[in-house]
C-alpha cells in the first residue's frame, strides 16, 4: 500500500539569514591546479560538435549511400529527399509528410528532437553551464554574475521538460537501428561493388548501440523505471531495471560524450561514402 | 622524514585579515590539521581552528585548502609537492568568526526549515517493518558527517549571498530526498522543496559531490532524483491529466 499522502503543514516563517562579513579575500579562487583544462575541453568540443552539425545539417546533400543513411537525416521526411539528385548512391528512403514546398534541408525537420534531449540532458547540462555561461567555471571558482536565479525562471524553467527529449530521443533510437539493420541485410548500390555487409554497417551497428546505451543510462529514465518509487521492496521488477540503468546512470557522462562523437563521426562516414571520397570498393 | 613545510594561512576577523606565511617541520605521512597544529604550537597561539575527531567523521575541520573545500584532517601533506606553500583559508560561504573558524549557523536555520518525518495515522507506530533495499536507498544519505563542505562549494549561495534566504542547498536537499524516498513519510515536499526551499536554484553543477568526503552522489542520487519528483508534480503535463481529482472532505 502507497503511504497516503497527508497535507504538507504551511512552512514556518523564515528566519532572516543575517549577512555577517565573510573572510576578506580578494582572490576569485586560490585554486593552483588547472581547473580550466575540463571546461576548456568540454567548450572546444562542444563547440566543434555544434559547428560541424550546423554544416552537416544545412549541407542537404551526401547523406545517403545507399544503404546507409546519415543519423542527422533519419528519418527523412520530406519529399526533396527523394526529389533531389543523389547521382549513383541510390534514393534515401523517406516519407513526403512535408510536401514540395519545404525547399530547405530535411535534416532541419527533424534535428530539433535530439538536439532538445541533449540540450535538456543533466550531464550536458553541467557541461555547457560550466564551459560556456561559467556559473560557475569550476567549483570554488567564482563567476562573473552578478545575480543567478538558476532554472526557476524562462528559458532554464523548460529544462524540465528533459522527459519529453527522451521520449522523443527512443523513438529516434528506434529508427536509428532500423537503419542499422536495414545496413546488414540491404545490397550496396551497384555502382558500390554490390554485396551486403560493409564498413558502414558496422559504424551504423555502433552508432544506435552508443545512442541506446545514452538513452538508456539518462537520469529521467533512470526515475521513469524505478526512481519515482517510495516501495522497491514491492515492486522488484521496477527495483531491478532501476539497479541496471542506475549502473549505467554511473557512466553517462561517458556515454554522452562518447555518442555524440560518434553520431559526428558516422555522419562523416556516410558523407564521405556518398561523396565518393572513399572509393567504390565493397569494404565500404 | 621530517621536512620544512610553507604554509599560508589566512588570519583575521570579520573586520579583516590576510594570509600569513608560515614555515613549520613536519613529518612525512602526517596531514594538513598536524601542520596547522605545528604553527599552532610553534608560530602562533592564537590560531584558531576548529576540529575534533581528526577521523574524517565529525566534519569540524572543513576549510580550503589551496582553494579547494576540504577536511583537513583527511587532506594527506604527501598528495602536495613539498617545495611549494599550501595555503589554508576559511570557508568562503560563510561569515568568518576567526581565523579559520567560521560560523556554519546558516546550515542550522535550514535544518530547522526540515518538516520531520510524518507518518500517516493509518500506519503501525514505529518502528517500521522495512525491506533492505527500501533501506539502503536512504543510507547513503545517512554518511552525511555535516562538513559543510558542499554548502561551501556550491555557487548558488557562495557567490550570491542574496540567495541564502531562498536556498536550502546540497547537504538539505539530500535531506529533502531521503524523507521523500521513504516508504512510510506521508508529506509531500516536492513542492516545498522547489517552491520554498530553492531547488530550481540548483543547476546541478555537481561541485557539492565533488567535495563530499564521505563520496556521497548528491547530485545523481538526491538532487536529481528530486528534481524529477518535482518535474511528476509541476511540470509534467501528461502526468497532471491523468491525476485524479482530489476526494471532496
Amino acid at each position: 500500500m502507497v503511504a497516503p499522502v497527508v497535507p504538507t503543514p504551511a512552512p514556518a516563517p523564515k528566519p532572516e539569514i543575517k549577512a555577517n562579513p565573510r573572510a576578506a579575500i580578494a582572490a576569485k579562487t586560490l585554486r593552483n591546479d588547472r581547473w580550466w583544462v575540463s571546461p576548456a575541453i568540454s567548450f572546444a568540443v562542444l563547440s566543434a560538435f555544434v559547428i560541424y552539425a550546423t554544416w552537416a545539417a544545412f549541407d542537404n546533400g551526401n547523406y545517403y549511400v545507399k544503404p546507409y543513411i546519415s543519423p542527422f537525416y533519419s528519418p527523412c521526411l520530406a519529399h526533396i529527399c527523394g526529389a533531389a539528385h543523389h547521382g549513383n548512391t541510390g534514393v534515401p528512403p523517406h516519407l513526403s509528410i512535408f510536401g514540395a514546398w519545404w525547399a530547405i534541408s530535411p535534416a532541419i525537420i527533424i534535428l530539433i528532437f535530439p538536439l532538445g534531449f541533449r540540450m535538456t540532458c543533466y550531464y550536458y547540462r553541467r557541461a555547457y553551464y560550466r564551459a560556456f555561461w561559467m556559473s560557475p567555471p569550476a567549483c570554488a571558482v567564482a563567476e562573473p554574475h552578478k545575480s543567478y536565479s538558476g532554472e526557476t525562471r524562462f528559458p532554464l524553467i523548460m529544462q524540465n521538460i528533459h522527459r519529453y527529449f527522451f521520449f522523443a530521443g527512443l523513438v529516434f533510437n528506434v529508427l536509428l537501428t532500423y537503419d542499422a539493420v536495414v545496413a546488414f541485410v540491404e545490397p550496396r548500390a551497384a555502382s558500390y561493388g554490390g554485396g551486403y555487409v560493409g564498413l558502414g554497417s558496422f559504424v551504423l551497428l555502433i552508432n544506435a548501440v552508443l545512442l541506446w546505451m545514452y538513452s538508456a543510462s539518462c537520469h529521467s529514465c533512470r526515475h521513469i523505471v524505478g526512481g519515482r518509487l517510495k516501495h522497491f521492496s514491492k515492486h522488484p521488477i521496477r527495483f531491478k531495471m532501476w539497479g541496471v540503468v542506475s549502473k549505467l546512470n554511473t557512466r553517462h557522462m561517458q556515454l554522452a560524450w562518447t555518442s555524440l562523437i560518434f553520431v559526428a563521426l558516422t555522419d562523416v562516414y556516410v558523407r564521405l561514402a556518398a561523396s565518393g571520397a572513399l572509393g567504390h570498393g565493397r569494404w565500404i | 622524514m621530517t621536512y620544512d613545510l610553507k604554509l599560508r594561512i589566512w588570519r583575521g576577523d570579520a573586520k579583516g585579515g590576510a594570509l600569513q606565511d608560515f614555515t613549520v617541520p613536519v613529518d612525512d605521512g602526517e596531514v594538513v590539521l598536524d601542520a596547522v597544529h605545528h604553527v599552532q604550537a610553534l608560530r602562533a597561539g592564537d590560531l584558531s581552528v576548529r576540529w575534533n575527531c581528526k577521523a574524517g567523521k565529525c566534519g569540524s575541520c572543513s576549510a580550503e585548502i589551496n582553494g579547494r573545500p576540504r577536511l583537513m584532517c583527511m587532506s594527506r601533506l604527501s598528495d602536495f609537492p613539498k617545495d611549494e606553500p599550501i595555503t589554508i583559508t576559511p570557508m568562503r560561504t560563510f561569515p568568518v568568526i576567526k581565523d579559520l573558524v567560521t560560523d556554519v549557523s546558516f546550515n542550522y536555520v535550514k535544518a530547522a526549515e526540515v518538516l520531520a518525518f510524518t507518518p500517516t495515522a493509518e500506519q503501525p507506530k514505529a518502528p517500521f517493518r522495512m525491506a533492505q533495499v527500501d533501506v539502503e536507498r536512504s543510507q547513503e544519505f545517512r554518511k552525511c558527517i555535516e562538513c559543510f563542505l558542499c554548502q561551501d562549494v556550491c555557487h548558488v549561495v557562495r557567490d550570491h549571498e542574496e540567495n541564502k534566504q531562498a536556498y536550502a542547498g546540497p547537504r538539505f536537499f539530500l535531506r529533502y530526498a531521503e524523507l521523500d524516498m521513504h516508504p512510510n513519510d506521508a508529506l509531500d515536499r516536492k513542492k516545498l522543496a522547489q517552491e520554498e526551499r530553492g531547488l530550481g536554484l540548483c543547476n546541478i553543477t555537481k561541485c557539492c559531490t565533488e567535495v563530499c568526503p564521505e563520496h556521497i552522489k548528491i547530485t545523481d542520487n538526491a538532487i536529481i532524483p528530486m528534481k524529477e519528483r518535482v518535474v511528476d508534480v509541476k511540470y509534467d503535463p501528461i502526468r497532471f491529466l491523468r491525476r485524479k481529482p482530489k476526494a471532496k472532505v
